[in-house]
């Protein structure tokens, strides 16, 4: 290991998903939802949902967004929610007040939508459980191999739940490999156009996985 | 990795699957865990445990299963309970009541030295459900895991039940569309398939070809199939009517719908009568009514299958759909219930609410034999990560250490 560093630590979590017993069938009920349910709810919504099957929905960022386009045919507000970055914002009722100011204005300017009946809004939260795994990871050149034999636990507590979790709102392999220098951001840069919310967690693996395996190929830190 | 269990989990699931479950049961090692259910053979709940409980206590966890007695009443209770639960306005009357009320007692009071020390307690269902109640000296945790779509049960069996089950420390349903507001944590678990059971395990061809053989399938030309009981809300007739729309632009199609479970249902054989009546004596619709130990003959239908179908109308989460999805078929599904989670349009197959959609979509694949691979990939794919029973596992896991521990929205054991 080189002097001055210190290893990274992989960690792992599982999530279990709980009713809130608070559900949508229009978008004023989906208001009065967001105004009452725990902030913990717009966590799973945002963050949690990433965990869950979700194939055809990796557009949207967070199942709000999605809803509101797939049951509500809304695409306007869809959009507009859809492109709200949540590690944009330093806590979760901030980000609840920035959903709510844009569902208050749309709102204003349509009129009443239902979604069907079997289609409605379940507000969820979740408990999550985080693990040591017991591996460390002493230099940046075994993270190539290392990565894709995580669990997609791990892949979601150290790029997804980092950016909510840690102050500087970035995953965690690059606050890691931030410690070793110069000589790797421009590995930093390739993770960093890395988009998360794009891809499922076992796309996402690959993908990281590829990203510094093609850095050490050619040649790695300068 | 010394469990030969787990090796051949890891090797369906994945390493890092199998590993993960380690860790997580790691603080629960040498918990009492009981599960209690009211069969130990045939039905969804029984096909779970079966392996549940070995693959626990592999974990080093001291996983039992018990099972209560009843009487024929009971159980003729519990069966109107089942039904009026699901929706359908049945009247239960007060002495089968009484003799539901008596068999919990019965069974609390042979199982209580067992239940009041285990560290958790799953009850499956509402058969066992009032033995909560007899228990005043319990020690564990009480969870209520109910496997049937309780989002619209007729009211008055709801409100007899709802007392005995709101007193319990949480309670788990598959779906957030089948949950009734309970006093507790209500937890939401899908339910999942086994990739190493009968139904699910790898067959060789000269095993598939048998079985076509036996129904005198072709195994040269095109095959549908839709396996699922003859319940209209399975709208196996619909299945027909897709079929015919297709034939024609598909020569050579075969159709199997394979189900069981008519005997003694009067309204699974007036059902089967309007698919034979539909099916009209064509020699390419072969309707078959299969015993409920059947596992490796569906299996084989469904490797022997170019599309399955699941049109159904109304639907709880649909594990045929998974098992034909882990199987690498694309699926045609109705537009309904947990169908949707599984069948995600383009990707896996495609959604539909008509006999024409499902004609139309049939026409499409069927000529498409590389959409069709990649879409049985992907759907497999989709399975592995989402709905074999280790990630069900996982939840229970996740589900426990939560519930034990400080019941926080995050639990560090780091």
């Amino acid at each position: 290991m080189s002097p001055g560093t210190h290893p990274f630590e992989v960690r792992d979590c599982a999530l279990v998903a709980i009713a809130t017993g608070r559900r949508a069938q229009t978008l004023r009920e989906l208001r009065d939802g967001l105004l009452d349910v725990p902030k913990e709810s717009i966590y799973y919504h945002f963050w949690g949902r990433l965990l869950r099957p979700r194939l055809d929905d990796t557009e949207f960022h967070n199942d709000f967004a999605a809803w509101i386009r797939h049951c509500l045919h809304d695409e306007t507000l869809s959009e507009r929610l859809a492109i709200i970055d949540p590690a944009d914002f330093t806590d979760l009722e901030e980000l609840r007040q920035e959903l709510l100011d844009a569902i208050e204005v749309r709102l204003d300017e349509t009129d009443v939508q239902f979604s069907r009946r079997d289609r409605q809004f379940h507000f969820r939260r979740c408990q999550t459980v985080v693990f040591d795994t017991g591996v460390r990871i002493h230099e940046p050149a075994a993270l190539a191999t290392a990565i894709p034999s995580m669990s997609l636990g791990s892949l979601y507590y150290h790029v997804i739940d980092a950016r909510w979790r840690e102050p500087v709102r970035t995953d965690d392999f690059r606050t890691w490999l931030g410690q070793f220098g110069a000589g790797y951001q421009p590995l930093l840069d390739q993770l960093a156009a890395v988009d998360p919310y794009f891809s499922t967690l076992a796309e996402l693996r690959e993908e990281l996985g590829a990203t510094v395996g093609a850095f050490l190929r050619g040649g790695g830190a300068k | 990795m010394n469990s030969p269990l787990l090796q051949q989990y890891a090797a369906v699931a994945g390493a890092d699957v199998v590993r993960q479950l380690q860790l997580l049961a790691k603080p629960l090692r040498g918990m009492q865990v009981v599960h209690v259910n009211s069969t130990r053979r045939g039905g969804g709940v029984a096909e779970i445990l079966e392996k549940l409980i070995p693959l626990m206590s592999e974990l080093g966890i001291d996983a039992r299963w018990e099972v209560i007695e009843g009487s024929p009443e009971f159980y003729e209770c519990t069966k109107l309970f089942h039904n009026a639960l699901q929706g359908q306005n049945v009247a239960v009357g007060d002495k089968l009541l009484r003799e539901y009320e008596r068999v919990n007692e019965i069974n609390a009071m042979r199982l209580r030295p067992d239940l009041e020390q285990a560290d958790v307690v799953i009850i499956h269902d509402p058969q066992p459900a009032a033995m909560l109640r007899h228990m005043p000296k319990r020690k564990g945790k009480w969870i209520w895991r109910c496997h049937i779509d309780v989002s619209h049960p007729h009211r008055p069996v709801w409100r007899y039940l709802r007392p005995l089950v709101a007193d319990y420390d949480a309670s788990v349903f598959s779906l957030a569309d089948f949950v009734q507001h309970l006093p507790h944590p209500v937890y939401l678990i899908p339910p999942s398939i086994d990739p190493l059971s009968e139904k699910n395990v790898e067959l060789a061809d000269s095993e598939i070809d048998a079985v076509c053989e036996r129904f005198g399938i072709d195994r040269s030309r095109p095959l549908l199939l839709q396996v699922s009981r003859y319940d209209r809300f399975k709208d196996p007739v619909g299945v027909v009517e897709a079929f015919r729309l297709t034939r024609p632009f598909v020569p050579g199609l075969q159709l199997v719908l394979a189900g069981g479970g008519a005997a003694d249902d009067p309204e699974g054989e007036a059902v089967l009568r309007e698919v034979h009546a539909a099916a009209n004596g064509d020699p390419d619709v072969h309707v078959l009514l299969l015993p409920a130990d059947a596992n490796r003959v569906i299996n084989a239908l469904q490797r022997a299958a170019d599309v399955v179908l699941q049109k159904s109308l109304k639907e709880g989460f649909g594990l045929t759909v998974t098992e034909a999805l882990w199987k690498s078929k694309p699926v045609i599904g109705g537009d309904t219930g947990g169908i949707r989670l599984q069948v995600v349009n383009h990707q896996t197959g495609f959604l539909v609410s008509s006999p024409e959609g499902a004609a139309l979509r049939l026409r499409h694949l069927l000529h498409a034999r590389e959409q069709r691979m990649r879409m049985g990939a992907m759907g497999r794919e989709h399975v592995r990560q989402h709905f074999l029973n280790t990630r069900q596992l996982r939840e229970y896991l996740t589900l426990i250490v939560a519930l034990v521990g400080r019941m926080t929205d995050r639990i560090e054991l780091v």
